[in-house]
């Protein structure tokens, strides 16, 4: 007994905590990508082997239901629109957001901190209460159905998470160079725009990622603004054609996992290529 | 945007020499002018779609109104009245509240023992970081899909557990009233949890590793360390990891919407998708449910803020992302 402990002091201690926080973590990997790699393993199969075998593995891997919905203007259609909206939303967004920021960040007047609490408040108005009446209100404006009836609410509806995520952002920027830049002549409006926004230009992305997003990924707001003010449906969004086509085409299996892991893939690239942006935009505009 | 950019003077410092006064009045009047100019368009988009549209349910609220012709029904707290009284509305609100807590007793837990023990130096730890997060990234609707499929009669799930030999454990699992709510539960539990792994590994960073090394001098053990000094100190990230479950979980929609639509028998319905379910079309009826979920979700946000996060809102709400 003696021996042995010994024998495994002078080579490497078995770290047993190691062994736990891999299996923890296996574990955790496993849970999380299991289901979705089912869906995209079972769009490799056909609907008659899913049927005989829901578990089963693709024999052999057919890409008839991936091909079928690659060629399918329905689905094209779904991205041309998710893409069109969720830039306009971010442009919208940024922009209007990162000026108003600008001015609670960088002027002194009365009600400025009135207008950034009120900007605040919105985090306490969901959509979900406003969805109803807004697609009244949009109706009544004429914009019922369109692309720019959906990017409008968005833009408003993410205003509050970019001008809170922005104005401390803003703030940071050196008094100095605002002095420095009044000195040499330029106006506060030159000011914004030639030094607080390509300094700001971190920021800007975080919020910009963050948008995109919650526009790529929204329901809601496309299923009362979208598909009830009557767009056609080869223009609705990925999430609502998702949705519409599992339950047109429920009796084919195969081409429903194949829809459904093709419409991951959008979500699934930009969060890897931005994940440091989302993370950090997450974590750090709720931790501080 | 380049047309304000074309022409800054360079070459009027001197100018501000003379009259300070006048100056003083215009600049004063170029400032508003300015403040309107970059605020305004924010203002006005923020208040007629957001401050608007939940004004206008405070007041359609009031009447019987089907969303077509004018608006002249008032029957006062009548569609509160009915809401409330709606036994199927009453279970969606039980529902609500049952996934706000069952969220914070199972989710927060689990969020934090992974969290510590995936807080160190890993080989990979990039990647599972990233793995961990696939779930809160995908859409909650195409989530929601996959699980739909996974989880029907004959789905992914119920043959997997036929495979291992455990037959007696298949069920419908979205479709039997008595265990649909907490299926529902464990696929939320399974989109959001990376999020709150992720949140609370981010409030570790902020922990000093000073305070590891002083405790383990002392003679603390591992457990106690954490006990007594990581989980005091996560303890702002672990608020307002509260804080942004319960507001979620009140507005829960898009999930059920597209697994159960609610069913079956209402077993996993909520405030938002029984608005939604009745509110079309009788447009009155769907803004008071939708007052009483802004009232409810409001007076959970501002009783938690006033108790519970006191200290921390202010450096959340101020400080942001650096």
């Amino acid at each position: 007994m003696t021996t042995t402990t010994t024998a495994i002091k002078t080579r490497k201690p078995f770290d047993w905590a190691r062994l736990w926080i891999y299996i923890v973590a296996l574990t955790a990997i496993a849970v999380s990508v299991g289901p979705v790699a089912y869906i995209w393993i079972g769009g490799f199969r056909t609907t008659a082997d899913i049927n005989a075998d829901p578990a089963g593995w693709p024999d052999p891997w057919s890409l008839d239901s991936y091909a079928r919905v690659l060629t399918s203007e329905r689905f094209w259609g779904s991205v041309f629109s998710s893409s069109l909206v969720a830039a306009g939303t971010t442009a919208g967004v940024v922009l209007l957001g990162v000026m108003a920021a600008f001015v609670i960040a960088r002027y002194t007047f009365r009600g400025r901190g009135g207008l950034y609490a009120l900007f605040a408040a919105g985090l306490m108005f969901p959509v979900t209460v406003a969805a109803l009446p807004l697609s009244i209100l949009l109706r009544d404006l004429g914009l019922h159905g369109t692309f720019l009836g959906l990017i409008i609410p968005q833009v408003a509806f993410a205003l509050p998470t970019t001008i809170i995520i922005l104005v401390p952002f803003l703030r940071a920027i050196p008094s100095e160079l605002e002095e420095a830049a009044s000195i040499d002549g330029a106006s506060r409006i030159g000011f914004f725009w030639r030094i607080m926004l390509p300094l700001s230009g971190p920021g800007l992305i975080t919020v910009g990622v963050l948008a995109f997003i919650a526009s790529w990924n929204a329901y809601l707001l496309p299923l009362l603004l979208m598909a009830a003010g009557g767009m056609p449906q080869e223009l609705w969004t990925l999430p609502l054609g998702v949705q519409q086509f599992s339950t047109q085409y429920s009796a084919d299996t195969g081409a429903v996992l194949a829809y459904t892991s093709l419409s991951m893939i959008p979500a699934l690239a930009f969060f890897l290529v931005a994940e440091k942006r989302i993370v950090g935009g997450l974590t750090g505009a709720v931790k501080g | 945007m380049t047309v304000t950019q074309a022409a800054p003077p360079l070459a009027t410092a001197p100018e501000t020499l003379e009259a300070p006064a006048r100056r003083k009045r215009s600049t004063n009047s170029r400032k508003w002018l300015e403040i309107a100019l970059f605020a305004g368009p924010a203002l006005i988009v923020f208040v007629a779609f957001v401050i608007l549209p939940v004004a206008l349910a405070a007041v359609y609220s009031l009447y019987n109104w089907n969303g077509l012709g004018p608006l002249d029904r008032f029957i006062g707290i009548a569609n509160y009245q009915r809401a409330l009284s709606d036994p199927l509305f009453l279970q969606a609100i039980g529902n609500n509240i049952t996934i706000v807590v069952a969220s914070i007793l199972v989710q927060g837990p689990l969020a934090i023992a992974v969290a510590l023990l995936l807080n160190r130096r890993l080989r990979g730890r990039g990647i599972i970081r990233a793995l961990i997060f696939v779930p809160y990234v995908l859409a909650e609707v195409i989530a929601g899909l996959s699980w739909k499929l996974l989880l029907s009669p004959r789905g992914g799930v119920n043959a997997l557990l036929e495979a291992v030999g455990l037959e007696h454990l298949t069920r419908p699992w979205l479709a039997d009233p008595d265990i649909a709510l907490w299926v529902m539960f464990g696929i939320l539990t399974w989109k959001y949890l990376g999020f709150a792994i992720l949140l609370m590994l981010a409030g570790l960073q902020g922990v000093p590793q000073e305070l590891h090394e002083a405790a383990a001098i002392d003679g603390a053990n591992w457990w106690q360390t954490q006990w007594r000094i990581t989980l005091p100190l996560l303890g702002p990230t672990i608020r307002i990891w509260i804080f942004l479950s319960m507001i979620g979980s009140l507005q829960l929609f898009d999930m059920v919407w597209v697994t159960t639509k609610g069913g079956p028998v209402g077993a996993t319905n909520t405030m938002a998708v029984y608005m939604i379910q009745y509110g079309q079309g009788q447009y009155g009826y769907g803004s008071a449910i939708a007052v009483i979920l802004f009232v409810i979700s409001l007076a959970v946000a501002l009783v938690y803020q006033r108790f519970a996060m006191r200290r921390d809102l202010a450096g959340a709400v101020t400080s942001g992302v650096r």
